[in-house]
């Protein structure tokens, strides 16, 4: 079975049907890119799959638990974890801080052992930064952990927001045009990242990306979306040469 | 790189550190003085307040600086703190003794005030925008004139209720009327003094800076730099912005039983818990600097005294007092004057390196 499915999703903004029968099926464990031209609806998509929209139509499943309409903490918990396409970092917390507001729901003490400093808190405190340090780590970032995320230059920031995705142990990582103002050689590094991310965590990954260097490099499965409705969906290489798509959306 | 954590933990822990170590040696300060006699009697009159208004610049700065939501009836809570403290110790005065009493009005006035605010705080705060500043502005105004119709009387048959006059409470002869409406509670208990408000001020500060620098705080300032983010990673917004309006709620409760404690006489005037103490307040928090807690304390403390000192200078004191507002807001917030800060700061690390290297 599939570790997400999407059967049917449809949502509209007033008369705007931005998402129309939508249907998407993610195995564990594969890399999937969702491509489509500019307003086609991907992050819409996205934020029915994340719970920021409820769909109007259809019914989420994620490894076969049915998270269709819940709340976006829920959604969550149950094992959702994304990033944005504008960065949302919390700017005025460090960079260890902004992971371990990430490990908030695994690594736990009461705000009043936290008030009194009960050893409790010292012991959990302390697990929280051996772990956040060790994310960092992996993502090239430990040696910046006291700066502020506002701080960082633009392609650490990228990668400190999939660090935080990454903290809340998710199943599935949803990441929104990764790639977006990267220069070759970072978008290059971030395609290494992202491979390391999927082997090393045992991570699902389905990304939103408009970099085809990138799409055609990682991804494995792809669908193609125009106007809000599904145009092709397959192996990479199949869609890609799929004629309908090169018009739609590479340009003949 | 163990090394590097444990100093991020101990820059926290040394800062904490400086915040109360400042407010200690502000109190010895003043013992010294008051014990060499050097103090005027105006002043020693200031001492308590001085404290209830640091507490409230704290705990209003929990709200604005750390949560990021602007409350402008911050004395309605400090009103709530100090009416509900004042009744339970006018209650209790003869059959509690001092030392059980002060700390439970303390408790009394605190859980109130939280109580109140976890009240306007549940339907407000679920709201995106600047709903909180307009519903607390109202709430401040409500109180102050609830407070100044309300009636309570005590007899043998128990409490009594009104809101016209001290003669509807129809009490009987041995009845005692204990809030007398815009006349307010008199003959509370003198049981606040310096002491004890300077260890309320140090047990807010513990609170509030123990509760920035855990897992809770954290939550709630990521609340507060970005709430999508915030919900995306699975925490609970409307919890954790409940928990910390309340608990600065709780906290300007502390400050409103300090004041109350302070007087013997407790009327609900503008001046004391209406609009403007709410501002004034506003105007610690945002001159000390937002999310800045020690520059809370400093603020209250310094726009406090300022106007009582120059109090000699009779027709330039208000003058004055807006000229340092003035120079405040530019050293805190201007971008020239920043920039100016830091590299002020830097010469000043650098030349102790440079000392120590000699050395």
């Amino acid at each position: 079975m599939a570790l997400l499915e999407a059967n049917k999703l449809s949502i509209s903004f007033g008369g705007l049907r931005a998402v129309d029968d939508f249907n998407i099926k993610v195995e564990k464990g594969c890399l999937y890119g969702l491509i489509g031209p500019n307003g086609a609806g991907k992050t819409t998509v996205f934020n029915l799959l994340t719970g920021v929209y409820k769909p109007n139509e259809g019914i989420i499943t994620l490894d076969g638990e049915n998270i269709t309409g819940k709340k976006t903490i829920e959604i969550n918990q149950a094992g959702i974890a994304r990033t944005f396409q504008n960065i949302r970092l919390f700017k005025d917390l460090t960079v260890a801080e902004n992971v371990k507001v990430g490990l908030h729901n695994h690594l736990k003490y009461s705000t009043l052992a936290g008030i009194l400093r009960l050893p409790k808190f010292r012991k959990v405190e302390k697990e929280m930064t051996e772990q956040a340090m060790e994310l960092l780590k992996v993502f090239d970032l430990d040696s910046e952990a006291d700066t502020l995320a506002a701080n960082l230059p633009y392609g650490k920031q990228r990668k400190l927001e999939i660090a935080r995705a990454l903290a809340t142990r998710p199943k599935l990582l949803l990441l929104d045009e990764p790639a977006a103002g990267m220069n070759p050689n970072e978008t290059q590094e971030l395609m290494d990242t992202i491979r390391f991310v999927r082997d090393n965590f045992d991570m699902t990954i389905l990304l939103i990306e408009h970099d085809m260097k990138l799409v055609s490099g990682i991804c494995e499965e792809l669908t193609v979306l125009n106007f809000g409705r599904v145009l092709c969906q397959g192996k990479t290489s199949d869609v890609l040469n799929n004629p309908e798509v090169i018009k739609a959306y590479l340009g003949e | 790189m163990e090394k590097k954590n444990k100093l991020q933990f101990s820059k926290t822990f040394k800062s904490n550190c400086i915040t109360y170590g400042i407010v200690i040696v502000a109190f010895l300060i003043v013992q010294i003085l008051l014990s060499a006699g050097l103090v005027s009697n105006l002043l020693k009159g200031l001492l308590v307040p001085l404290c209830s208004y640091a507490i409230l610049a704290v705990s209003l700065n929990l709200t604005v600086g750390i949560l990021g939501e602007l409350s402008l009836g911050h004395a309605g809570f400090m009103c709530v703190g100090a009416f509900t403290s004042a009744f339970f110790s006018k209650c209790f005065m003869d059959t509690l003794p001092t030392l059980v009493r002060f700390p439970l009005a303390i408790l009394v006035g605190a859980v109130c005030a939280g109580f109140f605010g976890l009240l306007i705080g549940i339907p407000v705060l679920r709201l995106k925008g600047d709903y909180l500043a307009i519903v607390t502005l109202a709430f401040g105004e409500i109180i102050k004139n609830i407070i100044n119709i309300l009636f309570i009387g005590k007899d043998s048959k128990g409490f009594h209720f009104s809101t016209t006059s001290a003669i509807d409470l129809n009490l009987e002869e041995d009845g005692q009327v204990l809030i007398k409406g815009a006349q307010g509670i008199t003959g509370t208990p003198n049981d606040s003094s310096f002491i004890i408000g300077i260890v309320l001020l140090l047990i807010t500060l513990f609170v509030v800076l123990n509760l920035i620098h855990s897992r809770a705080g954290r939550a709630i300032m990521a609340i507060r730099d970005n709430t999508i983010a915030a919900e995306s990673v699975g925490i609970n917004i409307t919890k954790y912005k409940l928990m910390a309006f309340s608990i600065s709620a709780a906290l300007a409760g502390v400050a409103g039983v300090l004041y109350a404690h302070n007087l013997s006489t407790l009327i609900a005037l503008p001046k004391n818990f209406g609009y403007n103490q709410s501002i004034m307040i506003l105007v610690f928090v945002v001159l000390g600097g937002i999310g800045n807690i020690r520059g809370s304390v400093i603020a209250a403390v310094v726009l406090t005294l300022l106007p009582e000192l120059l109090r000699g200078l009779n027709d330039y004191r208000m003058l004055i007092y807006a000229v340092v507002l003035i120079a405040m807001m530019l050293f805190n917030w201007a971008p020239k004057c920043i920039e100016w800060r830091e590299k002020m700061l830097h010469k000043i690390k650098k030349n102790k390196k440079t000392t120590k290297e000699a050395e």
